[in-house]
């Protein structure tokens, strides 16, 4: 029923556009964009949009990941564009290789009272022929266009959290090279989110037209527990969680590779995973505690002290955090209690 | 031959780099952090980006990524990067790219760390500033300058002071030169932790905790830390009381320490000046804590202590027990503090006429209570030979 609601909406949108705008009529994806060498100033130059983030290209593959990174509570759209005539290969882990050509968007928005979704910045990753570039862009006063912004941005934001707190934060526009702190790889930039058994399709004709063409490293792909599954066991949950919070950094071969932390790594009871693991470099990031872990007491354990704080030099994740995931929290919290 | 080639062509590539490179200007003022974050993305490798003169008000931290960049202020007192009203990011300036050089500007309150550059090889700090104003805080951020996983690092003329961990900290590296520089009221002045080959010397340390570290730690992913040699440097009133939030290894570090040498393999302590270090002078231990990594050595080995000026010191150590072994020792303790623990024969060395203490224990972590305090009974080392160690010429060449 909801489902029909947006779609009227959309249409309903959609013909106002066209009917009063006739610069709102769709263009198609501007491939020789995407594949370079300059950086667009402008996100309409790729042609992803028409006038509006609430009108992606149609060609354009829209997904949603089981387990998303906490972004303060932001609304997340995520779309994926693959050129004609190409495919993904979906590796043993899951973990997709795009093709040169293809591109990664996603949007950030909050809603209004009145449920509207107000959409901030977008931010897109292009698969270029020598490498993924990350490009942030903010969306104009009227929301018509998104203006490219190498060096980020802050922007006051105000909007009610989903246990209704009203919350006033300064949120961060990631600049160039925070895209790539995140995105790193062995220093080269690379996708996150897309793995292939995490992810679901609004369309069902996506999910077949992806797969349809795609390689399989392996068949037999099963998905991590949802953090926010109720009916699946906390240390699943848990460690599904760190994995989509922390572990693009603190992998091996992240911008953490140097903590000794690692989250990309099955999570159990031994020092990479945090349990009775010293701090290396926190500094005050300890808060006076001993451990990133300590078994039975999250109160003291430096890993709920950091992902609580809002404090730079404290707060974890280093960037993208400017409010507390409570329920995220709650989650953590939980797990640590009970274990011994 | 093909050596002279290899150098032949570096020589060429860094003679030909500054004919192409562009001079980028930022000014202090008005929207300081974007100008400057954006110069900072937008530099193509081989610029230089020049800092005014003046204090640029930073709201987030900076980040730069382009190989071959040099940063250049006016001066360390004279260009100022003040992150006093930061919002955002572990650190004050991020390098992640090779063959930066950071020259002749400060970083005033960052609320992390200073400076750091992880994965970034053949880096140049020179001339360059961090301190927070405050003074020693537990609220100050953990290190100054901060090179972490990086082959070729040259620390020189530079000035720490206040940092709440190390003033300047080497982290899982090699190929390391610190000299001449200055850290003071910090808690650690210098420490090298889990890196290799590298020279420290010159340098002043004075009013931190402890004055020079050197350190190997469990449970990271580059262990092994060892060939450093400390020469030369004045290592004078290391008096401050830890201020280091507990938890952080530091912490531990007793107040009053000159030289600390904590499970290494191959470091060599000479020449230095050492005075009114009130805990010792020079003290070197295994690792103290219960630790889970099959990899680790817990064990200091064949650690050099050559001729060094020792003045007073010992004479308030931060011991238990300290009013009995200061009569033991007829008022003030022996410069070379040891716990005696020895992995296979090859702990400590002592050159002719230096003295020292041992806690006389057997085993990595045991009890101090355990412990049976003596002179140190150890055959005199008569020559040592020790590796060259230090960064690549032509880090130093780059700011000639």
């Amino acid at each position: 029923m909801k489902r029909i609601g947006v779609t009227l909406f959309a249409v309903a949108l959609g013909l106002a556009g066209a009917v009063a705008v006739r610069a709102d009529r769709p263009v198609p994806v501007q491939q020789a964009v995407i594949d370079g060498p300059a950086m667009p100033r402008t996100l309409s130059e790729l042609g992803f949009f028409t006038g509006s983030p609430d009108r992606p290209a149609d060609s354009l593959i829209a997904y949603e990941l089981g387990n998303p990174l906490f972004s303060d509570y932001a609304e997340k759209h995520r779309y994926i564009h693959l050129p004609q005539g190409v495919a993904i290969k979906v590796g043993a882990d899951g973990r997709i290789a795009f093709p040169v050509g293809a591109a990664l968007i996603k949007s950030f928005g909050y809603r209004d009272g009145s449920g509207r979704l107000d959409t901030l910045e977008t931010r897109v990753f292009l698969h270029r022929a020598d490498g993924w570039l990350a490009l942030p862009y903010v969306w104009n006063e009227a929301r018509t266009d998104a203006v490219l912004k190498v060096a980020g941005a802050r922007m006051p934001v105000s909007f009610a959290d989903p246990s209704g707190e009203r919350l006033d934060i300064s949120y961060a526009v990631p600049n160039k090279n925070q895209c790539k702190q995140c995105h790193s790889r062995d220093g080269e930039l690379s996708p996150i989110g897309p793995v292939w058994q995490e992810m679901s399709f609004p369309r069902a004709a996506d999910r077949k037209r992806l797969m349809d063409d795609a390689w399989f490293a392996k068949d037999g792909l099963f998905a991590q527990a949802r953090w926010d599954d109720p009916a699946k066991p906390l240390a699943e949950r848990a460690g599904a969680y760190l994995k989509a919070n922390c572990a693009h950094c603190h992998s091996r071969t992240g911008a953490a590779s140097n903590s000794g932390l690692f989250y990309d790594e099955p999570v159990g009871p031994h020092p990479a995973s945090g349990y009775l693991k010293r701090p290396v470099a926190a500094g005050r990031g300890s808060g006076s505690f001993e451990f990133i872990i300590e078994p039975g007491h999250p109160e003291r354990s430096i890993l709920l002290y950091r992902m609580h704080s809002l404090d730079p030099g404290v707060a974890m994740p280093e960037i993208g955090r400017a409010t507390v995931h409570k329920e995220g929290m709650d989650l953590l919290t939980r797990w640590i209690a009970e274990m011994d | 031959m093909p050596r002279m080639n290899l150098l032949c062509a570096i020589a060429l590539a860094a003679m030909a780099a500054p004919l192409a490179a562009e001079v980028h200007e930022v000014a202090s003022g008005d929207g300081a952090q974007e100008r400057l974050q954006e110069a900072l993305i937008l530099a193509q490798p081989g610029d230089e980006i020049v800092l005014g003169k003046g204090r640029f008000a930073m709201t987030d931290g900076l980040s730069l990524d382009v190989d071959g960049v040099t940063v250049r202020g006016a001066g360390m007192d004279e260009t100022v990067l003040d992150f006093t009203g930061q919002q955002g990011a572990g650190e004050g300036l991020l390098v992640t790219s090779d063959n930066v050089t950071l020259r002749d500007f400060a970083v005033e309150n960052p609320k992390g760390d200073g400076i750091k550059s992880k994965g970034a090889d053949n880096i140049v700090y020179s001339r360059i500033r961090v301190t927070w104003t405050n003074g020693p805080s537990p609220n100050n951020g953990a290190y100054g300058i901060y090179p972490v996983e990086s082959t070729g690092v040259l620390v020189t003329g530079s000035k720490v002071s206040g940092a709440s961990d190390a003033g300047i900290y080497v982290g899982q590296s090699r190929d390391i030169t610190v000299r001449n520089s200055i850290v003071e009221a910090n808690v650690a002045g210098i420490e090298i932790e889990n890196s290799r080959d590298a020279l420290v010397e010159n340098n002043i340390a004075t009013r931190n905790t402890g004055g020079l570290l050197v350190f190997d730690l469990p449970n990271l992913p580059v262990m092994g830390g060892g060939n450093v040699i400390l020469r030369r440097n004045l290592v004078i009133d290391n008096d401050t009381p830890n201020f280091a939030p507990p938890g952080n290894i530091v912490a531990s570090v007793r107040r009053g320490t000159g030289i600390l040498v904590m499970a290494n393999d191959g470091v060599l302590i000479e020449d230095n000046i050492l005075d009114n270090n009130p805990t010792a002078h020079v003290m070197v231990i295994a690792y103290t804590q219960p630790f889970d990594d099959e990899r680790y050595n817990p064990y200091a080995r064949n650690v050099m202590v050559g001729d060094n000026v020792f003045g007073r010191g010992g004479d308030d150590p931060q011991i238990d027990g300290k009013e009995m072994l200061l009569a033991a020792f007829g008022g003030a303790l022996p410069p070379v503090m040891w716990d005696g623990v020895v992995e296979d024969g090859n702990g400590l060395m002592l050159a002719h006429g230096v003295q020292g203490w041992t806690l006389n224990l057997s085993r990595p972590g045991q009890s101090l209570v355990e412990a049976q305090p003596g002179p140190i009974d150890l055959v005199e080392t008569e020559g040592w030979a020790f590796p060259e160690v230090g960064a690549p010429d032509d880090l130093e060449s780059r700011i000639q």
